[in-house]
């Protein structure tokens, strides 16, 4: 029997796909990032902690900028959608795993947005541009540390060398969805970013995975079930005291 | 300059960065604008990185400063464009971080190569005999480094 009323915090947006393009690269932002800051206290090392730590505050800037850009409130965006109403590609939510999986996501995916914003920056949208000159210098940073933990990790022990590879594996299959043009910022070839990619994977002496079937459907709202379990413990609080402040 | 402008002026320009307060927000190139409108000032910053936590913090100060100096009416506003870099920051900028620890930025960096190395001078003794223990400092805008001939670790601002 269907219940006969529901009350709900969360939010209805009315998308223009320009709307629409923002939010994929906010939500993508935005949950990478939260996802890097649950490794906060966990970290190997010192070093590390802060790193992680750092690309994860790059990243959440970068959302706050990009859902401001929107002309919605952040904080409503952020903290009362569903997971059905997150674009984000569904690379970004998947859980950290080890410390190689986390690692190599964060490099084939900031070698991704590397060229993603150093293209967006002459884009037409000037929201969208000025956002990219930012994001453009902090990513390149992301994927140089990414890069170098990549080839330290792959030219390492037996163990961090199976690690690794088994992350690449599990990966691959996400990595289609980053270049789903958005239909606001630059089209970015695959082929392109596996440019970026293949030497640095060769020279961690892994085998870059072979293309085959693609997972894709984030952008569409069609997520994983970790995103909800994500945005439950990001959403906690507003959604259990509406419009607190502190 | 109208007087007022002037005394607005000298009180924003005051104001230092939270986290390294030997620089003013006018050494660090993030003060971008100050214009008067009767009684009320607008003043636009910009963020060095996007995320950086200081932002709030310096955008209280500067209405802090402004109503203590007979400015009750401050607008505070961000602007990304054109994007903040590293060769904003002025000359006295520059020796105020080496007097205080950190090293300053090479001028003019631009983008580096992926796997460049930087190496900047000890801010302490003045040796290029320096390595890099992590991309990323105690806060955004800093690498940590070590000095290969006195030993002592120091933070880096990082070229941007």
């Amino acid at each position: 029997m269907a219940p006969t009323s529901i009350t709900t915090t969360s939010i209805t947006l009315g998308e223009t796909p320009r709307i629409r393009a923002l939010l994929a690269r906010a939500d993508d932002a935005l949950v990478l990032g939260h996802r890097l800051s649950e490794w906060t206290g966990r970290a190997p090392l010192l070093e590390e902690e802060l790193a992680l730590a750092n690309i994860a505050l790059d990243l959440i800037g970068q959302a706050r900028a990009l859902y401001t850009a929107t002309g919605q409130d952040e904080d409503r965006l952020a903290y009362l959608r569903d997971a059905w109403q997150y674009r984000n590609a569904l690379v970004m939510e998947l859980p950290n795993g080890d410390f190689a999986f986390t690692i190599s996501r964060l490099f084939l995916v900031s070698a991704a947005s590397d060229r993603y914003w150093r293209a967006a920056m002459t884009a037409t949208d000037p929201d969208l541009a000025a956002i990219a000159a930012k994001a453009e210098k902090e990513t390149t940073y992301h994927l140089r540390h990414a890069a170098e933990w990549l080839i330290r990790l792959g030219d390492g022990t037996a163990d961090s060398h199976r690690r690794t590879q088994a992350a690449l594996d599990a990966l691959w299959p996400y990595t289609g969805e980053l270049f789903e043009p958005d239909g606001l910022g630059p089209e970015i070839a695959r082929a392109d970013w596996e440019t970026t990619v293949a030497p640095v994977i060769a020279r961690a002496t892994l085998a870059c995975p072979a293309d085959g079937w693609m997972q894709s459907g984030g952008r569409r709202g069609r997520h994983t079930e970790h995103l909800g379990h994500l945005l439950a413990e990001m959403q906690v609080l507003p959604r259990t005291y509406p419009g607190a402040t502190w | 300059m109208t007087d007022a402008l002037a005394r607005a002026r000298a009180a924003v320009c005051a104001v230092t960065d939270p986290e390294i307060p030997v620089l003013t927000i006018a050494d660090l190139g993030v003060l971008r604008d100050i214009r008067i409108d009767g009684t009320s000032v607008e003043v636009t910053i910009t963020p060095t990185y996007t995320g950086c936590p200081a932002m709030t913090v310096i955008a209280l100060d500067i209405e802090t400063v402004l109503a203590r100096v007979g400015f009750p009416q401050v607008r505070v506003v961000t602007t990304l464009t054109p994007a903040w870099t590293t060769d904003w920051l002025t000359e006295d900028g520059r020796r105020k971080l080496a007097a205080y620890g950190i090293a300053p930025p090479e001028p003019a960096a631009g983008r580096r190569a992926l796997f460049g190395e930087p190496r900047p001078a000890c801010p302490r003794c003045g040796s290029l005999s320096t390595e890099q223990i992590s991309e990323f400092g105690s806060t955004a805008c800093k690498s940590l480094h070590r000095c290969l001939a006195c030993r002592e670790p120091f933070d880096a601002f990082k070229c941007h």
